[in-house]
């Protein structure tokens, strides 16, 4: 049992606003290229989006060894309050993500540090690597003394292919609901009060571009761990992995 | 006229088919987040949320009455040696507004707070989280491991990952040194499981606490190893949020979650969940008492008896319980070659019970097993007795010739027969098992003059009677197939 799923709590992380903290990755976080799943138990207790996040650099990434992307934009936590997340009918989620928060949402690639205004609040987006296959979007909001309950959070990434490719299909979990597009075309919407489950929902056959292509992302929680992992499968389902990553 | 009796007979027998209920447990099974069912002296006890539980004499009917300290949510328990071992989650899972959590053990001999071995000790904390780290020590489940007696826990919630701790099986304590580690995401509710080698790691995936919209259901993955990587029948490990499904919501109860397995014996497994909402019962959180069963390696949940009128056959040869009596003929025989194919077609009627059943004996009727013919006296309804009691997860039942008070029943001689009426003699009240395979296993309450426990078996093709039961036998196995 989990009372989370019957009360948000709001105004615990409401109070918990920009500006009280150094960035979160200062701590030097482990690194490397494939990541396999691993079991141990990470001391995480201190307040940083270390070890779950490093930032990104300009080195050769391809995608995990199931084929998870692991290099993103993320844009820090949108506040959008919602007490439980029984909301997330497709209905709402289309109007909600349709909705514009900040200019040129669902054309612009951001760059590490880039500030845009929502509302009342001035957020940054962050260029990271997450270290596991999933990205945290709980401990990247909590990490860098955000709000994360009662958020949207934005993603970004570019995958390049070495040439183009047919029937591929993007393959996404979320917690709690999201919305993918691939080059601008929207590619899945899984919703409802979701956990993420790696392949949870897969996109109809889509073509990958030679060279440059954009996945944009949007993930919406009210109270819960918000996080998603999202991998491109070939026509015979299999993760595509032949790609590199990069976020400019 | 006698059209109408057989149109008024067909759609009784529908109704029959189509109404046959299945509860949950009757009495006041009224829990949120069940323990693992333990058996104490002869009585059953599941303890939940908060400090009580129920409490039931003979596993179907079930009352509010269990005492367990610590109050805190979501507790399990295990029998290991003379005692029982009861943990639970004092605080986390948002209960207090936060996810610092401890899982605590205590012992007890009894679990009777009418004994005078109902005491628990001191309560020991095995397993903890703080500060928002990537657990959340609640809702734990144990495993005393059946191939070399280490005893496991895992706990934790949607906040962050399940974890896995090992415990001493003689303190109830954590094994000196021992660190967790996890084993799966998005999911609570854990619990684990040893069979056939694999280890199970359970879960529970969807929302609680949303009374009838509530979709929790129950998933499962499997290991080689009790450390896991626990994987879905897909291969996808339940770190990447994998599971395959044990049982999700059906009929009017919705929200399965916090399994617990109960082996009853060789080859008969109960699986335990409480379901967020049964709308036969105000919507409210209720215990339920399932068949386990396993198919290909994997478990999951088997449907509870439902009442109504069946053919019974023997998963030996195939052939169908009846009773001894003449074959009646339909009119007619094979229409015979050549005939014009132009005529009109028309339904033949079924042989109906009033069409033979002059023909029966009055007294006692023997059964046999026989090629099923969907006749009158191969057509059996099974009903929950009333005020008859039950055993672990349902009710006995009696078995009657449809249209009839005509009741099986076990003889002295060990062997069954029919008696022209029911009247609730315990030699004619029937518990029915699922067994693992999806079978049923078919056992009298009582055999008279008898203290043997023997089930109804095909000692022929041809021929029932009553005998030990065997799972690895066909014999000992029976089928309930509704036409």
């Amino acid at each position: 049992m989990n009372i989370k799923h019957k009360t948000l709590f709001l105004v615990v992380s409401s109070v918990i606003l920009v500006g009280l903290a150094l960035p979160g990755y200062s701590a030097t976080p482990k690194k490397g290229k494939a990541k396999t799943i691993s079991t141990a138990v990470i001391s995480d207790t201190a307040r940083t989006i270390a070890p779950y996040f490093s930032p990104a650099t300009a080195k050769k990434m391809t995608p995990d060894s199931k084929g998870f992307i692991q290099r993103w934009l993320l844009l820090e936590p949108i506040n959008k309050p919602n007490r439980g997340n029984t909301v997330f009918t497709d209905s709402y989620l289309r109007t909600n993500f349709s909705m514009e928060y900040f200019p040129n949402q669902f054309t612009v690639l951001p760059k590490n540090g880039d500030k845009v205004k929502v509302g009342e609040q001035e957020l940054t987006w962050h260029a990271l690597e997450s270290s596991l296959f999933n990205v945290k979007l709980f401990r990247f909001a909590y990490g860098l003394r955000k709000q994360y309950y009662g958020v949207i959070f934005w993603a970004v990434t570019v995958v390049n292919s070495p040439q183009e490719m047919k029937n591929v299909r993007m393959a996404v979990g979320s917690n709690s609901a999201s919305m993918w597009w691939l080059n601008g075309k929207e590619a899945v919407l899984l919703s409802g009060d979701r956990r993420m489950v790696a392949d949870d929902c897969v996109s109809p056959r889509l073509t990958l571009n030679k060279g440059k292509n954009i996945i944009r992302g949007v993930v919406i929680n009210g109270p819960g761990m918000s996080d998603f992992c999202v991998r491109l499968l070939d026509e015979k389902g299999q993760p595509i992995k032949n790609l590199t990553i990069t976020y400019e | 006229m006698k059209l109408k009796n057989k149109i008024l007979g067909a759609a009784a027998l529908l109704t029959v088919l189509l109404t046959g209920t299945v509860k949950a447990q009757v009495g006041k099974p009224f829990i949120h987040d069940p323990s693992t069912i333990a058996e104490c002296d002869g009585k059953y006890y599941t303890f939940g949320t908060g400090g009580g539980g129920l409490i039931s004499e003979d596993g179907w009917s079930w009352n509010s009455g269990a005492v367990r300290p610590g109050g805190g949510a979501a507790p399990d328990v295990i029998k290991i040696g003379d005692r029982y071992l009861v943990v639970y989650g004092s605080t986390g899972g948002g209960l207090g507004g936060g996810h610092d959590g401890r899982i605590n053990t205590m012992w007890t001999k009894s679990l009777d707070p009418k004994s005078p071995d109902f005491k628990f000790s001191e309560s020991n904390v095995v397993a903890s989280s703080a500060n928002m780290e990537d657990n959340d020590a609640i809702d734990p489940g144990l495993l005393l491991d059946p191939t070399d007696g280490r005893l496991w826990l895992s706990y934790g919630t949607y906040f962050g990952f399940i974890r896995l701790v090992e415990l001493d099986p003689k303190t109830g304590k954590r094994v000196e040194g021992n660190k967790a580690i996890n084993v799966a995401i998005d999911c609570e509710a854990s619990d684990l499981m040893y069979h056939d080698g694999w280890y199970y790691l359970l879960g529970t995936h969807g929302t609680c606490c949303d009374g009838a919209n509530s979709t929790y259901n129950i998933v499962v993955g499997r290991s080689k190893k009790v450390t896991g990587p626990y994987l879905d029948n897909m291969g996808r490990d339940m770190i990447e949020g994998g599971g395959k499904m044990v049982v999700a919501a059906g009929g009017r109860i919705t929200g399965p979650g916090h399994f617990g397995r109960f082996i009853v014996g060789n080859g008969i497994e109960k699986m335990s969940c409480h379901y967020e909402a049964d709308l036969e019962q105000s919507g409210r959180s209720v215990l339920a008492i399932r068949p386990l069963l396993w198919k290909n390696g994997w478990p999951y949940a088997g449907d509870n008896f439902k009442e109504g009128t069946y053919e019974i056959e023997s998963e030996r040869r195939g052939y169908a319980l009846e009773l001894v009596v003449d074959f009646v003929r339909m009119a007619g025989g094979m229409r015979g070659f050549g005939r014009n194919t132009d005529e009109p077609i028309k339904p033949v009627a079924s042989q109906e019970l009033a069409d033979v059943i002059k023909t029966w004996p009055e007294g006692k009727i023997n059964v046999r097993i026989g090629d099923y013919m969907f006749r009158p006296h191969q057509k059996w309804t099974i009903t929950a007795a009333p005020n008859a009691g039950g055993y672990l997860g349902a009710p006995y039942y009696k078995i009657v010739i449809a249209g009839t008070d005509r009741a099986l029943a076990a003889t002295a001689e060990g062997e069954v027969e029919t008696v022209p009426a029911f009247t609730g003699a315990p030699e004619q009240l029937w518990r029915i098992d699922q067994l693992t395979d999806g079978t049923y296993r078919i056992m009298p309450k009582i055999v008279p003059n008898s203290k043997e426990q023997l089930v109804l078996v095909s000692s022929g093709d041809s021929t029932p009677t009553l005998a030990p039961f065997d799972m690895n036998s066909d014999n000992s196995k029976w089928n309930f197939k509704a036409h």
